[in-house]
């Protein structure tokens, strides 16, 4: 460990000296910009260096110590964002907390942190916090950005961050060194401490602390800011949640190492328009962003004059011939890049900038499965998009697809420095730059969660492709077996349904059974529409569902479906060989959806338990009544009889051994 | 081109009445239509810094006596004082001029305008240009717009309509464009603000936005304000005093709970048997 070094020859292995290094060198470019009362305010490293260190200043008089835990609370804004740094500068550990969370949620993580300080937002994260004072003793000073309606509240450990910063300038004043020796703790630190502690979403019991050394998180995030050649002259948008992995190392972690601009949006409701003023170069969104995106492009367009629908159609076609093709500098014939460039300066180029997409360099999107067709719309249209596959215990890169080695199934090889493996159970496991160094207060946890020579466990099933990408197939747990001894994992096979836009819903199931069978609920804006096209009336959900035309339009998918399965190794044996449309839709007023909509399993399987013998039982149709409960809370009860289908098997695919590993 | 450190607030102008005087004083007001009489001899007051209500069943006389307040109507008999000196007749714009502004129960914007230019329109009493200057837009006129676009700004943010700075009113959401009024008031930086039913037609998640903006502007820029609401339970928690009004009759004056509990009231509310 170095103790005294120049701001240039010092190890970088902490953000704060990052925070220094930036300062010196790109002292005048915009480090941080936010859109406030209508214009986009920004600061460049110099300055923000400056609103950082008043703060930390400020901290430091409130009494705020190496070691101790302070939780960041509230959407994306600049003072936050520069809490973690100023934090970071004095040794204490910053701890985001969600801040959508209920007051139970929040207390225990709060409590659980030992947090001593709270920055928050507004009046909104006060009043939650102060709701449950009595359960987390320990917190003595709660901070706020922006005092409406906090005017007539108790100043007893309550501050302005104005104030807070305004008392470390007023000591900075008072003392002329204090200023000096705040840089020489920051050259100082080492990097085995923490960094930050990121509470995981909690969807499988508790929230568990993440912890990850300085040292840890600098290096993965050098590593990948590399990987995509992120430089100060890139920018992006900071619109995900504050306490998720991915916001604070694709734009916190990445800014500081590469020292580019991150920009906060004016509120939640404008991100939108946000985006297309900035035009970030560097984008994340999960998949469900780009399918609103595509979904309001569709409507606009459908609702646009004849030539627009015309000009349109006509260059999303071409687009889709040669445009992935021109992304990645494969042979594309001349006639295919003129096209291609006459639809550039039509249709692309302008849904671009309208999206606000136009400067984009490199996207990622993760965090579920994306619908092949999807995904080659934005990548068509000259948009880099990518996928990668993370988690907090790694802090966020596991796997990261490379330039022009993409497809929408995979979410890529090994990101730079990780090793990564497939344990003999299927599951994939990794040990990366930017490991966890441990749950916080749960070392039990931690050891249960590593493998005996140090590789993280993901509780996620997957293998490598022939190309060595790893595909995730399932959470490990709830991947099962056919009794042919064939892998059966069912979300895997219900993701692969549900790319049809007409299907909805899946319900896989196989697991001890001979063979694979689903039940599938009907998209009823796609089916409808397809049925007001074609004359065919209906009166109900229940009544379209049981259509014998819906039922052949679904098989086709069920076929294709399986012929896709079929060319996969590891998934051929587990083809649909029956499945039926379901009379209702799965909904979570019944409890048959989780309030994320995610598909109860078990729940399910119970209620319909004489639907899933008649499946395996070989009946061609079955009688059943449910119960169910309509949108204005009243129940009744829906009887109907449903057909049960059977569809075509492929044979396998020749099983290549997997190539990598 | 820094942000500023805090945000500036609108403060309702300093007119020299230290709050819980007299702002307004209303005396034995009567207001008649031909044969009808909307309002019998009405005397009430508002005073500097309170939310004060006026209540009543349909056709009371609430709106007629809003009508009176701001210009619009002007009464057969009574005075009315505002900020020390007794108002003789007058139209809307004295009114404005004099520190009052006010939503109405059907909102009345432009609906063609975005949000913004709804609200800058609200300033137009404080521009000082004229026509001339406006029409090139350059130099002093400029710089008057920029002054004024500023403090829209902070009005937007205050109410948190950021998103749809740029939409066509039009297009709005009921309740949006009720907040849309509220900001196009606030923006004449009023010293008496009149709301005629703020929350009519809305659910209950805007009520409770609409409240919470409604006791911020009022406790936080300090403005006085004067509305007329349906939803009783509103009225009882937002308001410091309480006048109710039946058939252009004062029938109750006072705290919401005196109010409340007040037999002419309860009658006026759930009727009598005769």
């Amino acid at each position: 460990m170095v103790a005294t070094v120049s701001a240039a020859d010092m190890v970088l292995d902490t953000f704060p000296k990052y925070l220094l290094r930036n300062a010196e060198r790109f002292g005048a470019r915009p480090a941080m910009r936010h859109k406030d009362y209508g214009i986009w305010q920004s600061w460049s490293w110099a300055e923000q260096l400056r609103e950082i260190r008043a703060f930390a200043l400020g901290l430091q008089a409130l009494g705020l110590k190496h070691g101790e835990r302070i939780a960041v609370i509230g959407a994306n804004r600049p003072r936050l964002y520069w809490t973690f740094a100023a934090a970071q500068s004095l040794g204490a550990v910053p701890v985001p907390v969600y801040a959508d969370a209920v007051a139970e949620e929040m207390a225990y993580v709060l409590d659980h942190a030992g947090v001593r300080f709270a920055v928050v937002q507004d009046q909104e994260q006060v009043d939650k916090i102060q709701s449950f004072a009595d359960k987390i003793p320990q917190l003595a000073e709660i901070i706020y950005d922006e005092p409406r309606g906090l005017r007539d509240y108790s100043p007893a450990g309550l501050h302005a961050f104005s104030t807070v910063q305004e008392k470390g300038e007023a000591l900075m004043k008072a003392d002329a060194g204090l200023a000096g020796r705040w840089e020489q703790t920051i050259r100082s630190a080492s990097g085995d401490d923490i960094s930050i502690m990121l509470y995981t979403s909690g969807t499988t019991g508790r929230s568990k602390g993440v912890m990850i050394k300085a040292i840890n998180a600098v290096n993965a995030a050098r590593d990948t800011a590399e990987f995509d050649r992120l430089s100060e002259r890139d920018s992006v948008l900071a619109y995900l949640p504050l306490a998720w992995v991915g916001d604070h190392y694709l734009n916190y972690a990445q800014g500081y190492t590469s020292g580019f601009c991150m920009c906060c949006p004016e509120s939640a409701e404008t991100v939108a328009q946000d985006l297309r003023e900035i035009g970030p170069t560097f984008y994340f969104a999960p998949p469900r962003i780009f399918e609103s995106l595509l979904t309001s492009v569709t409507i606009r367009m459908e609702d646009a004059g004849w030539l627009k629908r015309k000009l349109f159609s006509h260059y999303i076609g071409v687009a889709k011939k040669y445009g992935e093709a021109i992304l990645e500098n494969r042979p594309v014939p001349l006639s295919g890049r003129a096209s291609y460039a006459l639809g550039k300066f039509f249709i692309y180029g302008p849904l671009r900038n309208v999206l606000g997409l136009s400067n984009i360099r490199v996207a990622y999107t993760a965090g579920e499965a994306i619908g092949q067709d999807l995904f080659s719309f934005f990548r068509s249209l000259g948009i880099n998009l990518k996928q990668l596959y993370g988690q907090t215990e790694a802090f966020l890169y596991v796997t990261v697809q490379k330039d022009g080695q993409v497809r929408a199934d995979t979410v890529g090889p090994a990101a730079p420095n990780v090793d990564l493996r497939i344990s003999d159970a299927g599951e994939v496991q990794f040990r990366s730059p930017g490991m966890f160094s441990g749950y916080f207060k749960q070392d039990d946890t931690t050891a249960e969660t590593l493998t005996e020579d140090g590789y993280v466990k993901t509780g996620d099933a997957g293998f490598f492709d022939i190309d060595g990408q790893l595909k995730i197939i399932d959470r490990a747990k709830d991947v099962g077996k056919l009794t042919s001894g064939a892998l059966f994992a069912p979300k895997y096979i219900e993701n692969t349904l549900k790319f049809f836009p007409n299907i909805k819903e899946a319900v896989a199931f196989g697991h001890g059974q001979d063979f694979t069978a689903a039940f599938l609920n009907i998209d009823l804006q796609a089916v409808g529409n397809w049925a007001e096209r074609n004359n065919i009336a209906y009166a109900s959900y229940q009544e379209l569902a049981g259509h014998p035309q819906v039922y052949e339009i679904i098989a086709k998918h069920v076929d294709e479906t399986n012929l896709r399965l079929s060319q996969e190794p590891m998934m051929a044996g587990a083809q649909i060989k029956r499945f039926l449309v379901l009379h209702k839709e799965l909904d979570a007023d019944d409890g048959e959806l989780t309030r994320t909509l995610k598909v109860r399993r078990a729940f399910v399987s119970e209620r319909y338990a004489p639907l899933i013998a008649a499946l395996y039982d070989g009946s061609t149709e079955k009688f059943i009544e449910t119960d169910m409960t309509y949108e204005d809370g009243r129940k009744g009860i829906v009887r109907a009889t449903v057909r049960i289908m059977d569809a075509k098997v492929y044979p396998a695919v020749q099983p290549v051994r997997e190539a990598a590993e | 081109m820094n942000s500023r450190a805090e945000p500036l607030i609108i403060v309702a102008p300093d007119d020299g009445i230290p709050a819980g005087d007299l702002l307004m004083d209303v005396k034995n007001v009567s207001l008649s239509f031909g044969g009808v009489k909307a309002i019998t001899d009405i005397s009430f007051n508002v005073r500097k810094g309170e939310i004060r209500a006026i209540i009543g069943p349909n056709g009371a006389g609430k709106t007629s006596m809003l009508n009176v307040i701001n210009g619009f109507y002007t009464p057969q008999k009574g005075t009315i004082v505002f900020r020390g000196e007794e108002r003789r007749a007058m139209k809307p714009h004295h009114a404005v001029r004099q520190g009052i502004a006010r939503t109405f129960q059907n909102v009345a914007l432009f609906k063609g305008m975005s949000t913004l230019d709804n609200i800058m329109a609200g300033r137009s009493v404080m521009m000082k240009r004229n026509l001339f200057w406006q029409m090139f837009w350059h130099g002093p006129a400029l710089r008057e717009e920029i002054e004024h676009r500023e403090k829209v700004e902070e009005i937007i943010d205050f109410l948190e309509i950021q998103h749809i700075r740029r939409t066509p009113v039009g297009k709005l959401p009921y309740g949006l464009q009720k907040r849309v009024e509220l900001g196009r008031a606030l923006a004449m930086e009023p010293s008496l603000l009149l709301l005629d039913e703020p929350m009519a037609g809305m659910n209950l998640e805007e009520k409770e936005d609409m409240s919470r903006f409604i006791i911020d502007v009022n406790r936080q820029r300090g403005t006085t304000i004067a509305l007329i609401e349906h939803d009783m339970g509103v009225v009882m928690d937002l308001s410091d005093r309480v006048v109710v009004l039946d058939y252009g009759k004062k029938i109750a004056d006072g705290t919401p709970d005196a109010v409340k509990s007040n037999q002419n009231v309860i009658d006026a509310y759930l009727g009598v048997a005769h």
